[in-house]
């Protein structure tokens, strides 16, 4: 088996039993107060911690910070955080990084 | 689907660029769309392709971008608060499924609407997948096949964090939210040298200590 072949049927297989941990084990059992409590919060810290370095040194430019990207992420974070819309803020953040890239660039 | 659908904006840029490095590494159109079908994961592909261009050991490439993985381990227990009720079968499908994007449309929707009953979350959860990761297999092919025909002004590497952004912004309603995505943001940056994405793990979960404690302080001053 070739090594491309070994990274795709090991990376695949650990991936699914990583997404698979928590629902297949814990199925419908209650899970204790504590850990309830930590979980409401799993999608406002991964999220923001997956995203920042990615903003604040974007690979694009060499790891250096960037203004139009950086003024697109803020866009991005305020109309989602005001409006409550995801395609909102997906368009506007677009919108303003192009303009921002047109702009600067 | 409706609801996963505009994830293709964010999906094709990524799965194009992931077909095409994936191509110029020497992978042929069979490896390629068997990764991004078996995977579903764009970060942890990317980071495999790079461990093979620098010639790490097999069990290397696969630990290390399996690690970038690790943060759905959280999603699985957070959907398994809102799935668990669902046969094992139907979960199953779910975990292959369950990527930032599915997670992210599924959660809002399920916080949005608490009534929803568990099949009904599942339902939506496909839904959301059928809009989302067909995507994915369909434009690494695309990328295998154009190549480097895309212009890199299009600045599509940002279509990503965008996305991501967009997804959380809404969720940030009160101040332990808020609290929590503070600290972790910090503490990425703070830990960002960290290899295998560490940095990730221990920020993100900072931030739910930082967003559970606020919650609990708030509490018990009322």
């Amino acid at each position: 088996m070739s090594e491309i072949w070994a990274v795709i049927l090991g990376l695949g297989t650990l991936t699914f039993l990583i997404r698979f941990s928590f629902l297949g084990l814990v199925g419908d059992r209650a899970l204790p107060g504590w850990a309830m409590r930590l979980l409401r919060y799993v999608p406002v810290a991964v999220l923001p911690a997956l995203v920042a370095p990615l903003t604040v040194w974007p690979a694009a430019t060499g790891g250096f910070p960037d203004p139009a990207r950086l003024i697109a992420a803020g866009v991005a974070l305020g109309v989602g955080a005001l409006t409550r819309s995801v395609l909102g803020a997906i368009f506007s953040g677009l919108a303003v990084l192009y303009l921002g890239l047109w702009a600067l660039g | 689907m409706r609801d996963g659908a505009p994830f293709i904006l964010v999906i094709a840029p990524f799965g194009l660029l992931f077909g095409v490095v994936a191509r110029e590494a020497g992978w042929d159109m069979a490896e390629i769309l068997a990764m991004s079908v078996v995977v579903i994961a764009g970060a942890s592909q990317f980071t495999a392709l790079q461990l093979m261009a620098e010639n790490a050991p097999t069990i290397v490439v696969i630990l290390t971008a399996t690690a970038v993985n690790l943060r759905h381990a959280m999603y699985s227990a957070s959907m398994a608060t809102h799935l668990g009720a669902v046969p094992v079968w139907k979960r199953a499908l779910v975990a292959y499924f369950l990527v930032d994007q599915t997670y992210g449309t599924a959660i809002n929707r399920y916080t949005l609407d608490p009534g929803m009953r568990p099949g009904e979350k599942a339902a939506f959860f496909f839904g959301a997948a059928l809009g989302t990761c067909p995507w994915w297999y369909v434009f690494s092919v695309i990328g295998a096949e154009v190549g480097a025909a895309i212009p890199a002004g299009l600045a599509l590497d940002f279509a990503v964090p965008i996305t991501f952004i967009a997804l959380f912004a809404p969720a940030l309603r009160t101040a332990p939210h808020v609290a929590a995505a503070v600290v972790a943001v910090v503490a990425a940056l703070a830990l960002a040298p960290l290899p295998y994405s560490f940095g990730l793990l221990i920020a993100a979960s900072l931030g739910m200590l930082a967003g559970a404690g606020v919650e609990l302080a708030l509490e018990r001053r009322r």
